[in-house]
Parts: C-alpha cells; structure tokens; sequence
C-alpha cells in the first residue's frame, strides 16, 4: 500500500504537493470503511439468518429457507427491501436527530472492529487501550438510541428510548468492573496482550483461571447481552409492551441499521469475551508457517466467538423478558456488589500467586466438564420424557 | 333455597313494592318497583340465608311498550339464583344503579345504557360503551333504524352478487 | 429537590397494540414506567350480534354464535343450543351429548393454549408460544375433521350436534392425548417453573377472592382466587356428572393467592383435566343418535330462559327472551372476558407498565367476547 501511495503522488495523481501522509491516511481510511462494509455488514446479515435459523429450530418452525440454498440469501433480500423502502420521517419528529439516530448506533457498531483481534497479525490497531476502547465506543450506542426515541416525538419510542439509557448505563458499570480482574492479571489494556497472556489449552484460559475471573466472565456475558438488548434484557424493544421501542416510527433502511447494529454487536459482545476469557485467537503451534498459523488462528478465534453468538441465540429462544424494575435490581443489587468483591478477591489471589495458580485451572476445568455433563443429561432426561421425535439434521 | 321461597320471602319484607311473581317455567322470576330496587338488592346481597353475592347478568329487553331490565343473581355460597325484572317506561327509562351493591353491574349497566338507552341514577362512570360516544339511538330497541351513513362510512353495501351479475339487477 | 416538577404522561395503549389481544384500548396514565390507571376503552369488534340473533332465527343463529368467542367457539355453540333446548324442552341424545363434550373440552385444551402461549409471548418468551401453537394446531386438525372448520366451527345444532365422530376419529384422538400429557409436562419445564417467568407473573395483579365474585369473574380468573366453582361440578349440565375431574384452584404458593401465576397454573393444571374428560368420554362414549328431532322452523314457546356454560374464559351466561315466533325476541351473552375487562381499572392502579400487558395476559381476555 505504500509503495502504491508513493508510486500515486510521484505521478501526481492527487495535484502537486501533497503531503504524504495525508493520502495515506485517507487511503486506510478508504481501506478500513471497504473491510468494514465488507466484513462487518454482511457478517450481521449473515448473523441474522442464522439466528431465524437457530430460533426457528428452537421453537419446532423452519424459518426462512427459500432465498437461496437454506435461505441463506434470505438477508440480502431483506437488505435490499429495506433499502428500497420509503424513508418516513413522521411529520412532528425533529427530522435532524430523527435521521441521524441510527448512523450513531451504526457508528458504534462499527468502531469495535478497530481493535478486533482476529488473530496474532490480523488486527487494524492494536492500542494498548484496546478493552478500555473497546468498552467506551460501544457505549455510544445509547446515544444513539436515546436520540432515537426522543427525536420520534412517540411516547412509546421515549419510554424506549429511556429504557434502553438507564439499562446501558447501569450494566456498564459491573461489565467495567468485570473486566478488571483480567487487566489485573495481565497487567495490560490491549487485546493482543491480554490474549498472549493466555494458553490455547482451556485450563490456562481466563475463564477457569481462579473462582473470581469465572464469575466476571459470567457477569460480562449477562452484562453484554444487557448492553446489546438482548433478550432477556430486550425492554427498550419489548415489542409485547413498547410496539417496537425506540425504532417504532423507523421505516426502511434506518429501521435496519438498528437491527443490523443489534445482531453485529451479538458478535462484539462474543469477541470481547472471547479475548478476555477463553483465550481469543490462541492455538497450539503446529506450523512455523505465519499464514497458516494465521488462519488457524482466525478459525479459532471465529470459533469461540460464533458459539458465543449462538448461546446468545439459545438464551433468546429460551428465556422470557424481565421487568425493568428487576432489571435495575439485579444490575445494582447483586451485580455491581459480586463484580466488585470479584475484583478485590482477584486483587487477593494476584497478590499471593502472582504468576497464576497452576493447579486451579485444571481444577476448574475438570469442575466445568462436570457442570457440563449434567447439563447435557438433564437436556437428554427432559427430550426423552416429551417423547418428541427429534429431528438431527442441521438443515431442513 | 329455590327460587320462588326466594321470591316469597322478599314479598314478606317488602311488601307491595314486589309488584309481581312470575312462576313461569323455566325461570320463574319476580317483578320489582323501580324505585326500591338498590334496596332489595341490597337486602339480597346482605341477608346470610340469601347471600346474592353475584350479579351474575344485567340485561334489558325492549318489549315495545315498556323496556325491563333484568338481574339474574347468584350465590356462590348457597348456589341458589333469583332473576328480579324492573319495568321501565320507554320515554327516558331510568333506574337506579345497583353498582354499590355489586361492581360488575358498572360495566354491564354501561352496555345497557348504550344499547337500550337506560339511564342509570347514581352510575359512576355512565359512558357508551361499544359504540362511538357520538352514535345516535340505541340499536337494540326494535323500533331502531339503522342509519344510512357514519362520518362519511356507508352502513349499506351494494351485495357482491349483484355487482357480478348485471342481470340480477 | 421537591420543587422538581413531574407531570404524568397520558399513553394511548391500543387498538393496534400488539399486545393487546384482538383490538382493545387502554387509556393508561403513567408517571414513568409506574401506572397510575389504565382506563379500557372497548367495542372496536362490536358487530351487534345480539341484534344479528333477532333477524335470523333460532338455527339461522347458530353460524353468529362461533363469532362471539372464535377462540373457543364450541362453548358458544353449546351456550346457544343448550338455551333453545331449554327453552323448548327439547332432550338431546346421549351420543349426542358426548360428541358435545369431547368436541368442547378439545376446545377448551386449544384456547388454553392459545392463552397460555400468548401470555408466554406478551412476557417476552416466543418459543412456548410456537409450542403452544403447534399442539393446538393438531387439535384443529381433528375439530377440522370432525366438522371442517379449524376456527369457526358450527359443529353443534339445536338438540345435537351436526355430525357423529368421522370413523377412526376416537383412536386418532386418544392417540392425540397419549402425546399431549408429556407435552404438558415439557411445557413446564420449559416455562411455567422459568424463574424469571414467576418472577415477572408473581404477585401481579392480585385479586382477593371476595372482590373476584363481586366483579363477577368467572372460570379460571374465579378459580385462581381460591374460588372452588366450576359450572361443570357445581350445576352439572350435559354429561358432566358421568366424569371424574378435579376443579384446579389458585393456591398462591409462587406469590399471593388470586396473582397471575396462579391464573396461569389453573389453566395449566385445567388442561391436564380436560385430557382426563376427554378419554373418559371417548371410552364410554354410547352408540345411538347424535341429533333430535327438531323442527326445521323452529319455534319455542313464549318464554325465557338463562343457561350458564362454562366456557375455556368461564361461566357463560346466555338469556334467550322467546315471543313464541320463529325468532328470538331477545339474546343476551353475558361473557367471561367482558366481566375481567371491567376489573382492569381497578387493578391497574400502582402497577408498572409490562404489568398491564402481564394483567390483560393474565385475565384471558379475548376481544370479540367483550364486544360481541
């Protein structure tokens, strides 16, 4: 790329004296918008589809399955509708924020993938703030929706739009205070250093690396989907009580931006416990080949993320929607005490074992395998007593 | 108890102001003056050996000289019924509401008041009900007639097999 | 800090809403997410069907009574033949009184389904409700074969019902109720005991059982109280006493006796007992006639009557006035879901916004049968 841009300038294709550094900086710009419209939206299509997939196999539906082999192009065809809609600006909605609502939920969306670490090499910036970013321009979501439901002039989209402010404010302290406990470990923000500082083997995960950091991952998890407006946290879109919240009075394209960003953060919020507690991109060094590590560790890396994606799937298939109220209580009651006894007890076994406890990972893995087993032998007890015939394949 | 010993023993308490009983098959039921009817109600309602805890239906019937308005009453603890029938004039019928014995005879009057025009005295909330509160007439009175337009809204529709068929016409 | 001006916040919930069950309005006063009152505005499905009933006669009748609970149509079929039979003292043969039954309590299994499923979606949870859905679709099926309607079922005449059970019908229908009972079973599992489930239905709504009979609540939502009346055990209609079933009660372990929990579990615990009817009633069901000999142009006495049947949304109340022609001389359906509308307000007050679509869940309320 530099040598195209030298090779540009010297020909003076951008007039004469320009500065250098100033194409260069436009051309990643250029760079980074074509990966992201490239990556990033159809990665939320893509989401999309598979979660109308997933639910409809969770509620015994099909789902879609016409447009293209099982219905995989279902999103593009939906994408392309929603384009081709008429933008409706309702006649006493401020029409400036109204419009520009959903750019700034976009925008947040859009910014995570800055610091993205899809493996070892394939990352745009590794800051060394790189959680602490992370954490901040996801933030700006709220903004967006909160312009959102004020902007539409509808009661409904206000109370959403409220809804959905408190609810990211209030889960952004104990997911903030989750983090922590893994920054204290490593003793780095970036997200490259935080997933070098982790093994590809789960007992050297952060996941089971002691007690605390289990539970800050399972806080974080529940906090995101909260963030995220997920179910069981979906309030500010809780379509059985606010029509559709803040998106009531959207149509069209900016409709869809909305929900693009919603399924796109599913994968932000899988990425960033990926990086934090099971280990990001780490894999067992099988070749000295760099390309091939990489791409290994982007499969890896996907993996771990897209499972997270489908249990935020399965729990939106599974669980039905909470009160505000017990929204609140359990944000500030039980949440941001436990994130920071979590913190403390980690500051605690930091101090004692300051290179890690060895043992306490197997421990804690050998103890999550059970967990596990039994959860699948209840799942097994509770199908087999339903005496429903049940259908394996993956597609219909 | 049975019905008619229901009917008795409020003619035995109030009097004249039971003007009739009917012991017609299959629901006999007892005629009631307008004016005292909160209090048979109430005596209904109170009385531990009738105990009329539910008014199970409030309904009025045009009977084109006279509109009735008729409570079907119910005991859940003694699992007896009465039906108690006010005659009404049909020029500004008017009772008064028995809903301080019973609530459910808010909503139940309402409807009364919407379809059949009677007023209830003393009602909470007497509100059409059903129908828009700008509605004209009380459609379940027989001598009804519906009219032609609402707001612009045709009530008469041409029949789609005349549309379809020119010969029909 | 008490100079800080607050102003209530008028909501119009409805009649698009798509919470609220058929086309209904709530004029909710809010002051944030807490309600002060939510005051019901009705009659958006009002199509006068009591006035229908005085132009078309007695069997014309029939067809208009599936419209005043679509939901479950079979009870408003019977509510209105069980009246003209009464009025005309008409007896109606055994088998035919069976077929009555199955077909209803099958009709009974699908609006409890319906209602249990939609008060899951209005929670938050979409999966029970296809679940609910895809077993109701099953009994549709059979109702279908049984009178080919899935909806509107114009199954049952005036001293009968139209058809005898298809061949084969009984052993497709308790092949049905061999899978249904563990299906009960799963749907608790996957969300009846749901904690957040509970917790979201808990405590919402209560109502004490003295103001549930004065407000004339009926069926389940009277049940839920602690009322222990079913109309089916307490005046025995039809064939009901030949069958053993329990009337479920509220009990008010999840929260409070009368909440909305327990109006979910009874109507939960009233499809396991509508399943034990229905395979009592397929294995003594009694050859013969299913229909009487009714005239064609039906004419009973002068005269009135009031029948109470008690429908899937409770004791339904029909008072048929005859004038001795060929036409009733008045028709009146007193309801289940117009009685539980009318205690809304009143229950309103105090509760939070998701409540209300929790409460109007929870009271079972269809439309058409408020307005008829």
């Amino acid at each position: 790329m530099r040598t195209l841009v030298q090779t540009l300038l010297a020909s003076g294709f951008f007039g004469r004296n320009t500065p250098y550094d100033l194409v260069a900086a436009i051309a990643v710009f250029v760079l980074s918008a074509a990966v992201f419209l490239g990556v990033a939206f159809p990665f939320a299509g893509i989401v999309s589809w598979v979660e109308r997939r997933v639910w409809a196999r969770i509620q015994s539906r099909v789902g879609p399955n016409r447009v293209g082999p099982n219905g995989f192009l279902q999103w593009l065809a939906d994408g392309v509708k929603h384009v081709c809609k008429e933008d409706i600006v309702p006649t006493d909605a401020d029409p400036v924020l109204f419009k520009m609502a959903p750019y700034l939920v976009v925008l947040a969306f859009v910014l995570p993938w800055a610091v993205m670490p899809f493996s070892s090499a394939l990352i745009l910036a590794d800051l060394n703030v790189g959680i602490l970013y992370m954490t901040a321009v996801t933030a700006i979501t709220v903004v967006g929706v909160l312009m959102a439901g004020w902007a539409s002039n509808d009661k409904w989209s206000l109370i959403g739009g409220i809804r959905s402010a408190a609810q990211i404010v209030s889960y952004e302290i104990p997911a903030g205070l989750s983090i922590f406990p893994v920054v204290l470990m490593t003793g780095t923000l970036s997200m490259q250093g935080i997933i070098r500082a982790q093994g590809w083997a789960p007992q050297h995960w952060f996941l089971f690396a002691n007690p605390f950091t289990f539970v800050a991952a399972n806080i974080l998890f529940i906090s995101a989907l909260a963030e995220g407006n997920r179910t069981p946290f979906d309030l500010p879109e809780a379509e059985s009580e606010l029509v559709a919240g803040f998106a009531t009075e959207y149509s069209g394209m900016r409709y869809l931006f909305f929900f693009m960003a919603e399924w796109g953060n599913l994968f932000i919020i899988g990425a960033i416990i990926a990086t934090l507690f099971l280990g990001g991109w780490q894999f067992p060094r099988v070749s000295n080949n760099p390309v091939v590590m990489n791409v290994l560790e982007l499969i890896t890396f996907n993996v771990k993320v897209l499972f997270l994606v489908f249990v935020s799937m399965w729990v939106r298939g599974t669980l039905p929607r909470v009160r505000i109220d017990q929204l609140m209580t359990l944000c500030w009651k039980y949440f941001v005490p436990i994130a920071f006894a979590n913190m403390i007890g980690t500051a605690i076994w930091v101090a004692i074992w300051p290179e890690g406890n060895p043992v306490a990972g197997y421990i804690m893995f050998a103890a999550g395998i059970v967990v596990a087993i039994v959860f699948i032998r209840r799942v097994v007890f509770y199908a087999k007593r339903s005496q429903m015939e049940l259908y394996y394949y993956p597609t219909i | 108890m049975e019905a008619l010993a229901i009917y008795q023993r409020l003619a035995e308490q109030f009097g004249d102001r039971i003007l009739e009983t009917v012991s017609k098959k299959p629901d006999p039921f007892c005629v009631v003056d307008p004016a005292a009817i909160v209090e048979v109600a109430q005596y209904l309602h109170d009385d531990p050996e009738l105990a009329m805890d539910c008014l199970s239906n409030q309904s009025g019937v045009d009977y084109k000289d006279r509109i009735e308005v008729v409570y079907h009453l119910f005991s859940y603890s003694h699992r007896h019924g009465a039906v108690l029938k006010v005659k009404l004039p049909r020029e500004n019928p008017a009772v008064r509401t028995v809903e301080s014995v019973w609530k459910s005879a808010n909503w139940m009057e309402r409807e009364i008041f919407d379809l059949l025009g009677v007023t209830f005295d003393g009602h909470s909330d007497l509100r059409r009900i059903l129908l828009p509160e700008d509605w004209v007439g009380y459609p379940l009175r027989k001598d009804f007639v519906e009219p032609l337009e609402y707001h612009g809204i045709s009530t008469v529709r041409e029949s789609p097999i005349l549309r379809l068929d020119p010969k029909a016409k | 800090m008490n100079t800080l001006r607050t102003e209530e916040m008028t909501l119009n919930m409805g009649p698009q809403h798509p919470s609220t069950h058929g086309v209904l309005r709530f004029i909710v006063r809010a002051d944030g997410e807490v309600m002060r009152e939510a005051v019901p505005d009705v009659g958006y499905l009002h199509r006068s069907i009591e006035k229908i009933a005085e132009k078309v006669g007695y069997h014309g009748f029939m067809p208009y009574t599936d419209r005043v609970d679509y939901v479950c149509a079979m009870f408003t079929n019977q509510g209105w033949g069980m009246a003209c039979e009464k009025l005309a003292g008409i007896e109606v043969p055994r088998r035919g009184e069976y077929c009555r039954v199955i077909a209803a309590e099958f009709n009974r299994i699908a609006s409890h389904l319906l209602s249990v499923g939609t008060m899951a979606m209005d929670i938050g949870a979409m999966t029970p409700f296809t679940h609910a859905i895809r077993e109701r679709e099953m009994i549709n099926d059979l109702i279908e074969e049984l009178c080919g309607a899935r909806l509107t079922f114009n199954y049952m005449r005036i001293g009968g019902v139209g058809f005898d059970l298809p061949p084969g019908w009984r052993e497709k229908a308790l092949a049905y109720l061999d899978h249904f009972d563990p299906i009960l079973e799963e749907y608790n599992a996957l969300i009846s005991y749901n904690k957040i489930y509970i917790e979201r239905l808990a405590n919402v709504g209560v109502i004490a059982a003295d103001d549930a009979v004065n407000y004339n609540l009926v069926g389940p939502n009277l049940r839920a109280c602690g009322v222990k009346w079913d109309i089916r055990k307490d005046i025995p209609y039809s064939v009901y006493p030949d069958f053993e079933f329990e009337v479920p009660i509220g009990s008010g372990q999840w929260g409070t006796l009368g909440d909305a929990m327990d109006r979910y579990m009874v109507r939960i615990r009233e499809m396991a007992e509508s399943s034990k009817i229905l395979r009592q009633a397929l294995k003594q069901l009694p050859p013969g006639s299913v229909l009487a000999k009714v005239p064609r142009n039906f004419k009973p006495p002068a005269g009135e009557c009031q029948i109470r049947v008690e429908s899937a949304r409770g004791d339904m109340g029909w008072y048929v006035v005859s004038d001795g022609t060929a036409f009733p001389w008045r028709v009146h359906v007193r309801t289940g879901s117009f009685a539980a509308m009318g205690i809304t307000q009143k229950l309103s007050r105090g509760l939070m916004i998701a409540d209300l679509v929790t409460l109007i869940a929870s009271l079972d309320v269809i439309a058409p049968e408020i307005d008829r």
